[in-house]
C-alpha cells in the first residue's frame, strides 16, 4: 500500500512542485494550506509522514508539531519541518518539540526524498520510532 | 650683650655716679669753709676714713643688690619673655609663658599667654576648616576616580598642553603596549603627566581643537567632536573630544572618551560585504533562470534537445543559487546577529537576578537549581530579566501558579534556560499569543514584546511538559557567549589615594626653563633597576631583567610600572642566578635587549632617571647604544651618591641599609621592579633631606652628587 504524506505549506508554488515530486515517487499525497487544516487532515487520514512548513498564518508549524505530539495515537507519524529561516536556534526548537527532521529551504529534491525514505523505512522496522 | 657684662657696667655706672655725687657734695661743702673749719673737716674725715670706706663698701653691695634685683625681675625676665614668645609663634604654638619676675612683667606674660591662646584657637579652627575642605575634595576626587574606573569607555583628561591629568584602566588597556605593534601605529603610553600626542596624531588633535574653538566662537555651549584613530594594538578607537574651559572662557584642557570600535567596524564591514556578495551573486543566476524559464514558456514547440538544455540551465543555476545563499548565511551568521547592546554574562549570575526580580516584584517563590559556572550567554540582561519576569507574572495571574524554579544547561552552541512550574498546562497557542503582546509585570508596562526580545538575542522559546511529574517549563534558547575575564581588583593600599589622576598637574606648565633650575620636588622621574648575568658589562655580561616605576608630582605611581625579562643570549653565571633566582629556561622565550630597550626608552621619555648605584646600570645601557641606536640622554640621579650627600658620616649606603635608615619597608628585593620600587621610595625620602642642606634644584643635586663622587674616588 502506498505511504501517505501530508504537505502543509501556505506557499502554493512549492506545494505544487512537492506534490508532483512525491506522486511521481509513488506516495499518496494530501495537502493543507494552514495549521488548523493540517490537524483536521491528520485526524481524518492518519498520514505516515507530514512535511510541515514553519512559517504559516493561523498556527505555526511548531504549534502543529507540538499538538500532534500531544496525541499518543499520533506518535508514530513522522514529521519533517521545512523552514526558510533555518537558524540553528529554530532547528533546535523544532527538534525539541518532536520533529524527526528539519530541512531548510532551498533544498534539493533528491535530498528531501532520501530523508523521507529513511524516516519511513525506520518506521517500518518493528519497535522503530 | 652678655647679661653679666651688662650687669657689671650698670653696677659700675650707678656706683661711680653715687660716689661721684658724694665727693662732689663734699667738695662743694668744703669749698665755702673758712680755713679753720676746713682743717677740722679734713681731720674728721681722716679720723673716720675706715668708717667711710666701710660705708662705701656697703653702698657698693647695696647698689649691687638693687641692680641685681632689677635685673632678675625685669631685664632677664623680659628677655626670657621675648624668647618664649618667639617659641610660641614660631615653633610650638602649645607652649605657654612662665610668669616670673616683677608684677608688671607677670601681667605682661599673662597677656601674652591670652594672646597665644587666641592665636592658637584661630589656628586650630583654620586647620580644621582647611582639613575638612581637603578631605571633602579628596573624597570627591576619589569618587570621580571610582566612577571613571567603572566606565566601559576609556577616559583621558588633559591640560591644554596635552599632558594627561587623569585616565582610567580602560584607556590604558586601549592604548596598551602591543606585543607585535601594528605597522605605523603610535607607540605611546598612558600615564600621568605623559603627553597625549604620543597616543594620538598631533595634527588630528589640533584639527579637532580648531573645530572646537570654532564651535565655541559660534556660541555653541557644549561642543564636541569625534574622530577615529588606530592604537598600537591594531584596535580602532573612536575618540570623542570635548573641551573644558578656564574661567576666562579659553580652552583649558580636553576630555577624551575612547571606545574600541574594532568589532563594530568589523561587523559593519562584514554586513556590507554580505550585501555586496548577494547583490552581485544573485543577479547572474536569476537572470539565467528567468531567460531559460521564459523561453520554455514562450516556445512550447521547441525541440527536445533545446528543452533539455534549458531545463539543465534552470536546474544548474538554481543549485548554484541555493549553494550561494547557504554559504553566505553560514559565513556571515555573526554579522546577521543583532549583536549590539548584548554583553557576555554568566548564566548563573543572570538567573540569580531573575530569581530576585521574580521574588521581590511578584512575591512568587522562585528556586534556582545549581547552574554550571562555565555557561556564558550573550544577553541584554535587563530585557531578558523583564521577559522572564513577565512570563512568571502570566503564570501567577492566569494559571494560579504558586512557585517557579529556574535551571540552565548548555546544549551545542546554545544555552537552555528553563522556567519550570508544576500543575497547570500552558497551551502552545497561549504562549504564541503572549509572545506577541507587550510585556507586563504587575503595573509595569514595556513597549517590547517577548518576541522582540528573543529576536534581538537570536533566541527561541517554547513550552514543554512532563506528564508524569506534572511539571512544565518554558525553555529559552540563547546563543552561548564568550567568557569574560574578570577585571582583577587591584591590590590597593586602602589609605593611599588611587593614582589615576593628578589635578595638581593642571597648574604645572611646560614652560621648559632650564631643567637644572627646576625643583627636585616638581620633576618627573623614572626609577629603575636591572638584573644582570654578572658584574662586568665590558666583559660581555648582559641585562636579564629591567624594572621601573614612575614618580610624578612627588608620588610613586605603583600602577605605572615597567617590568620585562630579557633574553641575554648567553649563559647565566651561577653566582648571579643565586642572587636573583632567574635561570636560563625562564629567559629563553623572552625578547632580546634590542627589542626591550626601545620600549623602555619610551617609558622613560621626558623624565629624569633615578637608580641606586646608577653608574652600574647606565654602563649596561650605554654599551648597548651602538647596537640599538638608543641613547638615554636624560639626567641621571644616583640614590647612593645622594645618600652620601645627606649622611656623610654613615658607612653603609647599600639599598638595604639606606631603606632601614629612612624607614622604607623592603619587599620583593632582587627583582628589578622590587628594587626599583624600594629605590623610588628612598628617593622620595631623600628629597626633603637634601632640601635641608640647601639642595633644592636638579642642578644642585647633580653638582652635589658629582662632588661626592669625586670625593669618594679620591678616598
Amino acid at each position: 500500500m502506498a505511504k501517505k504524506i501530508l504537505i502543509v505549506d501556505d506557499e502554493p508554488n512549492i506545494v505544487t512542485a512537492l506534490e508532483y515530486l512525491l506522486q511521481k515517487n509513488g506516495y499518496e499525497v494530501l495537502l493543507a494550506r494552514d495549521g488548523e487544516a493540517a490537524l483536521k487532515q491528520v485526524e481524518a487520514h492518519r498520514p505516515d509522514l507530514v512535511l510541515l512548513d514553519v512559517m504559516m498564518s493561523l498556527k505555526s508549524g511548531y504549534e502543529v508539531c507540538q499538538r500532534m505530539r500531544e496525541r499518543p495515537d499520533w506518535q508514530h507519524i513522522k514529521i519533517i519541518m521545512l523552514s526558510a529561516k533555518g537558524r540553528e536556534a529554530e532547528v533546535s526548537k523544532g527538534l525539541s518539540l518532536g520533529a524527526d527532521s528539519y530541512v531548510t529551504k532551498p533544498f534539493s529534491n533528491q535530498e528531501l526524498l532520501a530523508r523521507i525514505g529513511a524516516l519511513l523505512a525506520r518506521a517500518e522496522k518493528p519497535g522503530g520510532a | 650683650m652678655n647679661t653679666r657684662l651688662k650687669f657689671s657696667i650698670w653696677l659700675a655706672v650707678v656706683y661711680a655716679g653715687i660716689v661721684a655725687l658724694v665727693v662732689a657734695i663734699g667738695v662743694m661743702v668744703a669749698a665755702g669753709l673758712p680755713g679753720e673749719d676746713y682743717r677740722v673737716l679734713l681731720r674728721i674725715i681722716d679720723e673716720r676714713a675706715q668708717m667711710l670706706a666701710f660705708v662705701a663698701m656697703l653702698l657698693l653691695f647695696l647698689c649691687a643688690g638693687v641692680i641685681g634685683w632689677l635685673f632678675k625681675n625685669y631685664v632677664t625676665t623680659a628677655r626670657s619673655l621675648a624668647e618664649q614668645t618667639r617659641i610660641v609663634f614660631a615653633t610650638n604654638p602649645e607652649h605657654r609663658i612662665e610668669s616670673r619676675g616683677g608684677s608688671e612683667l607677670v601681667d605682661l606674660a599673662a597677656s601674652i599667654n591670652r594672646l597665644a591662646d587666641a592665636f592658637r584657637r584661630q589656628q586650630i579652627e583654620l586647620e580644621t576648616r582647611a582639613g575638612r575642605a581637603n578631605s571633602r575634595l579628596e573624597e570627591e576626587r576619589n569618587r570621580l576616580a571610582a566612577l571613571m574606573s567603572e566606565l566601559a569607555e576609556g577616559v583621558l583628561l588633559c591640560n591644554a598642553e596635552g599632558r594627561i591629568l587623569l585616565y582610567n584602566e580602560q584607556a590604558k588597556r586601549l592604548f596598551g603596549a602591543a606585543a607585535t605593534p601594528a605597522p605605523g601605529a603610535r607607540q605611546g603610553l598612558v600615564g600621568l603627566g605623559r603627553s597625549v600626542f604620543a597616543l594620538l596624531d598631533r595634527d588630528q588633535v589640533a584639527h579637532a581643537l580648531d573645530k572646537l574653538q570654532y564651535s565655541l566662537d559660534q556660541g555653541v555651549e557644549l561642543p564636541a567632536t569625534r574622530f577615529i584613530t588606530g592604537a598600537a594594538t591594531g584596535a580602532l578607537v573612536k575618540v570623542r573630544m570635548a573641551p573644558f574651559l578656564s574661567a576666562a572662557g579659553r580652552i583649558a584642557g580636553m576630555v577624551l572618551t575612547l571606545e574600541d570600535v574594532t568589532e563594530q567596524m568589523d561587523r559593519e564591514a562584514q554586513r556590507r560585504s554580505l550585501l555586496q556578495a548577494f547583490a552581485a551573486g544573485v543577479r547572474a543566476p536569476v537572470a539565467s533562470i528567468r531567460a531559460a524559464a521564459e523561453n520554455l514558456a514562450s516556445f512550447p514547440e521547441m525541440d527536445e534537445a533545446r528543452r533539455v538544455q534549458f531545463n539543465e540551465i534552470v536546474a544548474a543555476e538554481s543549485r548554484q543559487l541555493s549553494a550561494m545563499i547557504n554559504d553566505a548565511l553560514f559565513e556571515y551568521a555573526d554579522a546577521l546577529k543583532a549583536g549590539l547592546a548584548l554583553e557576555d554574562m554568566r548564566a548563573a549570575e543572570l538567573l540569580n537576578v531573575v530569581q530576585r526580580r521574580i521574588e521581590t516584584l511578584l512575591g512568587l517563590p522562585c528556586a534556582l537549581d545549581p547552574v554550571p559556572e562555565d555557561i556564558w550567554i550573550k544577553v541584554d540582561s535587563f530585557a531578558f530579566v523583564e521577559a522572564l519576569a513577565s512570563l512568571a507574572a502570566r503564570l501567577r495571574d492566569e494559571y494560579a501558579v504558586r512557585g517557579v524554579r529556574l535551571r540552565a544547561a548548555a546544549s551545542g552552541r546554545f544555552a537552555e534556560l528553563d522556567l519550570v512550574w508544576t500543575g497547570a498546562i500552558v497551551a502552545s497557542d497561549a504562549l504564541a499569543l503572549w509572545e506577541n503582546q507587550p510585556m507586563q509585570i504587575g503595573a509595569e508596562h514595556t513597549p517590547l514584546t517577548l518576541k522582540d526580545v528573543l529576536d534581538r538575542h537570536g533566541g527561541e522559546i517554547w513550552v514543554q511538559s512532563h506528564k508524569t511529574s506534572h511539571t512544565a517549563w518554558f525553555r529559552l534558547l540563547l546563543p552561548l557567549g564568550e567568557p569574560v575575564a574578570a577585571i582583577p581588583r587591584r591590590s590597593r593600599k586602602t589609605d593611599s589615594r588611587p593614582e589615576f589622576y593628578d589635578f595638581d598637574l593642571f597648574r604645572h606648565t611646560d614652560a621648559v626653563d632650564d631643567l637644572a633650575e627646576r625643583r627636585l620636588a616638581d620633576l618627573q622621574y623614572t626609577v629603575f633597576d636591572s638584573e644582570t648575568t654578572g658584574l662586568e658589562p665590558s666583559a660581555g655580561d648582559e641585562i636579564i631583567s629591567l624594572g621601573a616605576v614612575r614618580i610624578v608630582n612627588g608620588r610613586l605611581l605603583n600602577q605605572e610600572v615597567f617590568e620585562q625579562l630579557v633574553n641575554p643570549q648567553r649563559p647565566i653565571g651561577r653566582e648571579s642566578t643565586r642572587i636573583h633566582g632567574i635561570d636560563a629556561r625562564a629567559l629563553a622565550d623572552q625578547p632580546t635587549i634590542d627589542q626591550v630597550l626601545p620600549q623602555f626608552h619610551r617609558f622613560c621619555e621626558d623624565t629624569v632617571l633615578v637608580a641606586h648605584n646608577a653608574a652600574f646600570d647606565m654602563r649596561f645601557l650605554e654599551l648597548k647604544e651602538a647596537v640599538t641606536g638608543i641613547r638615554f640622554a636624560q639626567p641621571v640621579l644616583d640614590t647612593l651618591l645622594l645618600s652620601v650627600v645627606v649622611h656623610p658620616s654613615q658607612e653603609d649606603h647599600n639599598l638595604e641599609a639606606l631603606a632601614e635608615r629612612l624607614g622604607v619597608s623592603v619587599i620583593g628585593r632582587h627583582t628589578a621592579l622590587g628594587d626599583a620600587l624600594v629605590t623610588g621610595e628612598i628617593f622620595l625620602k631623600l628629597i626633603p633631606l637634601l632640601a635641608e642642606q640647601g639642595i633644592v634644584t636638579l642642578g644642585q643635586a647633580l653638582d652635589a652628587s658629582r662632588e661626592t663622587f669625586h670625593a669618594r674616588l679620591q678616598y
